[in-house]
């Protein structure tokens, strides 16, 4: 009796488990990857710039990408049938819109050398599990792949078993283009791999019309104390002008991040300080930028001049309702984040102003490219020369550029066109319309004191550590600098 | 042809034949798998070349801090699932067993209905609900109650109490239909027998009930600890990916996860998941013996 009731019990487990493990292999590569939203570090992958798919009033984490999971998986192909067929992956649609433009430029140009490309959008974690997994099988991967920074070093680790160095398809633009951020693209070997979009140089936010209304005097003299703020005492002592004027609860002068560390890299940059070491070096979080702007951080928290930002960033649903309900009126963020206030607040119009990063000591380095996507050609590519030349000229070609700046919002690479009248003063596009100040006289103005934080191997740890952990702790938990730098410290030592 | 007639009717043959898809499926999806994991979890696997390292893996394992917020949070997690998804489908399917219940077809679907429900898509509700914002169905109720608003998934506390309010939500009829399945093996001549002695109910459900649903409720606590040390996506649902603040959510498969698909490190992900093999055949062999289920019965 009980043994045929537990036969017929380890019969139905046997066959449970059995289709248990069909199910459970395929899980997260084709559900759980759609719902990642990665943090705010990791640049521009989180709520993805075609993002028309985003619920504005979801509370959560979710993003973009929960809706696109749930949707069929954007694919369009470009160009001329009758040329080189190649597939592309990306997480943001609009990136596919921008090869599927340059590939019509190209054909134009190219008669006798045509493409055709697919673009396919998957969700961000999707998009990378799949690379990685495809690129491991040795088949199935992409010819040309969208790769965000944080997610690149996972990526670059197969070098030219994976990869196709760029080095010569790239060397006709390199004396235009910012060279720290070919440098973040680069293999342990010392070749090219990933082509960049953008500097993502960060600077200053400001809700000039917020502050104006608060403190009672026009959006000139705003601004003109704004631009009186050179150190970190004078951004916190106008933000404390500012809370005094406002004097209402659940307002606050900014918003101090716990899932993102961009922060920290400011940090960082204005002290020449980088804690991964650099390519080759050991990595350090206990740095002594890392430690003031944390101390700071948590002062402001305590003073009630900063909130944590609600759900860790701004760049998420709840940041943008944030900035909407004018609960912060300012936060640095890089110039990337510019694309958010026109695809998620387009009634912010005319309202920001955008201004160089305060600094701990005058003389300071004031800004730091963050966040990025390396575009790659993988070695399963049909075309390799082919694909590596389009891909360069697309993404670094004055043309390139052109387009990128005004689809995508980005501050671009070549540093010819910062200051060409034509280019960066031009009034049709959305972004010079948009803020009251043109973005690119503010980039042009700080192009030498833009530093370099590397994304290295042991960078996805110090992320993740940070942004789980350490900045939970100090903002949220009080626990002091000194013993949580520490204990991020012994997590990213066990990994070197 | 009367080859083949013969050869199915051969008592000898047949039951190999019978047993020989399930063999294979095992054979290629369980020991194959279990193999090559033992042997990647003593290699560095990168994508330049695979390096045979002894067991460095399981020595880093040691020393890994979050992989020890991993265990002790699937260790808690299990130990709470065991204590309320045993109890009450157990319950549950005595009154479903019982006269005292009407439309108990109805009520079996409403419990059952979440175990077919997608977690994707319930994951994400639960998540939503869960916000931190006042808007936030949670936050809606306590403020209502006058408690305020809390951050839910920042803590330890609530979000332990999220994913054992999403595991319940899901698992309790599954339960519930073992427990109801074993009810129903029992013989009701024995709690006639037990009317005529002059049992109460709670004497017949103490001393007929518990030992002769005995077989059933270890095949679910057996399920139930291997589920529990194995949950994952419940984790990744509620907190939109393997990360959560303080890794509060984060689990052995979690943990797993993130280092062999997300970082690529196979080698050290097959480290992980050797380890939580072998605690949960621990568990469950300790747990058999103690149960008597692994003696030789009794006639």
């Amino acid at each position: 009796m009980k043994k045929k009731v537990l036969a017929t019990l380890l019969t139905a487990a046997m066959l449970a488990t059995t289709l248990a493990g069909c199910g459970g292999g395929a899980a997260p590569e084709n559900e759980g990857g759609g719902v990642e939203a990665p943090s705010a570090e990791e640049g521009e992958a989180p709520a993805a710039e075609g993002g028309e798919a985003t619920a504005a009033d979801e509370g959560g984490e979710a993003s973009a990408d929960d809706a696109a999971a749930e949707e069929e998986i954007p694919t369009a192909t470009f160009g001329d049938p009758n040329g080189t067929h190649m597939e592309m992956w990306t997480f943001v649609e609009l990136h596919g819109q921008h090869y599927g433009n340059m590939v019509e430029k190209w054909n134009e140009e190219n008669p006798d050398r045509t493409i055709e490309i697919t673009c396919t959008t998957y969700p961000y974690a999707d998009m990378h599990t799949k690379l990685l997994t495809s690129l491991n099988a040795g088949t199935g991967a992409p010819d040309i792949c969208d790769v965000e920074i944080g997610q690149f070093p996972n990526v670059v680790a197969g070098l030219d078993t994976w990869l196709v160095p760029q080095n010569d398809t790239a060397a006709p633009y390199l004396d235009t283009m910012v060279q720290a951020r070919m440098d973040v693209y680069k293999g342990s070997d010392g070749n090219y791999y990933g082509i960049p979009y953008h500097v993502g140089a960060t600077v200053m936010y400001y809700n000039v019309a917020a502050m104006a209304e608060a403190m009672g005097i026009s959006n000139d003299d705003v601004i003109a104390k704004i631009d009186a703020v050179t150190t970190w005492d004078d951004y916190a002592a106008l933000g404390q002008e500012y809370l005094d004027a406002v004097a209402t609860d659940g307002k606050y002068w900014t918003s101090v991040d716990t899932a993102g560390c961009d922060w920290q890299w400011i940090a960082m940059a204005e002290y020449g300080e980088d804690w991964t070491g650099g390519m080759d070096g050991t990595a350090n979080v206990q740095l002594d930028s890392v430690k003031k702007m944390c101390t700071m951080e948590q002062e402001w928290v305590n003073s009630g001049l900063a909130e944590v930002s609600p759900d860790g960033h701004v760049d998420l649903e709840a940041g943008f309702q944030n900035i909407l309900d004018h609960n912060i009126v300012s936060f640095p963020k890089a110039m990337w984040y510019m694309s958010r206030f026109t695809n998620y607040m387009p009634e912010e119009k005319g309202n920001w102003y955008i201004a160089k990063c305060p600094v701990f000591e005058a003389g300071q380095k004031c800004s730091v490219g963050i966040g990025g996507t390396g575009t790659v050609v993988t070695q399963q590519a049909v075309d390799k020369d082919l694909a590596s030349e389009f891909l360069c000229w697309a993404k670094m070609s004055e043309e390139g550029e052109q387009l990128i700046w005004d689809n995508l919002g980005f501050d671009v690479c070549n540093t010819v066109l910062w200051n060409d009248d034509a280019f960066a003063h031009d009034d049709n596009n959305q972004y010079n319309q948009f803020f009251i100040n043109y973005p690119y006289d503010v980039l042009y103005s700080i192009k030498d004191d833009i530093g370099t934080v590397y994304t290295t191997a042991i960078s996805p740890t110090i992320n993740e550590q940070m942004c789980n952990v350490t900045l939970n702790d100090i903002l949220e938990n009080g626990v002091s600098v000194d013993e949580a730098l520490q204990a991020a410290q012994d997590v990213v030592d066990l990994e070197q | 042809m009367n080859k083949f007639k013969k050869f199915f009717y051969s008592q000898k043959a047949a039951p190999y034949v019978f047993v020989l898809p399930f063999i294979l499926s095992f054979l290629l999806f369980w020991i194959y798998p279990l193999c090559s994991t033992i042997t990647m979890s003593f290699q560095d696997i990168t994508p330049t070349g695979t390096e045979w390292i002894g067991a460095k893996n399981f020595a880093k394992l040691l020393k890994d801090t979050v992989f020890h917020t991993a265990i002790k949070n699937s260790f808690q997690y299990m130990i709470l699932t065991l204590v309320l998804l045993i109890p009450f489908p157990m319950f549950f399917a005595v009154l479903m067993d019982s006269r005292l219940v009407k439309a108990k077809g109805f009520w079996k679907a409403c419990l059952y209905v979440p175990a077919l429900t997608s977690v994707v898509i319930s994951g994400t509700l639960f998540r939503l609900m869960f916000s931190e914002y006042p808007t936030g169905q949670m936050n809606v109720i306590t403020a209502a109650l006058g408690l305020g608003t809390f951050k839910w998934l920042k803590m330890k506390a609530t979000g332990l109490g999220a994913l054992l309010l999403v595991a319940c939500w899901r698992w309790t009829g599954v339960n519930m239909l073992y427990f109801i399945s074993g009810l129903k093996a029992i013989d009701t001549a024995m709690y006639e027998a037990a009317d005529i002695d002059g049992a109460t109910a709670w004497q017949k459900f103490r001393y007929v009930t518990i030992p002769l649903l005995k077989p059933t409720t270890v095949y679910v606590l057996t399920i139930s600890v291997y589920a529990g040390l194995a949950m994952f996506m419940e984790s990744y649902m509620l907190w939109a990916g393997p990360d959560s603040p303080n890794n509060i959510g984060l689990t052995i498969v979690g943990y797993l996860y993130k280092r062999g698909i997300t970082k690529n490190q196979l080698g050290y992900g097959s480290a992980v998941g050797i380890v939580l093999l072998v605690i949960a055949l621990a568990i469950n062999i300790v747990q058999l013996i103690l149960n008597g289920t692994l003696k030789k019965e009794e006639n």
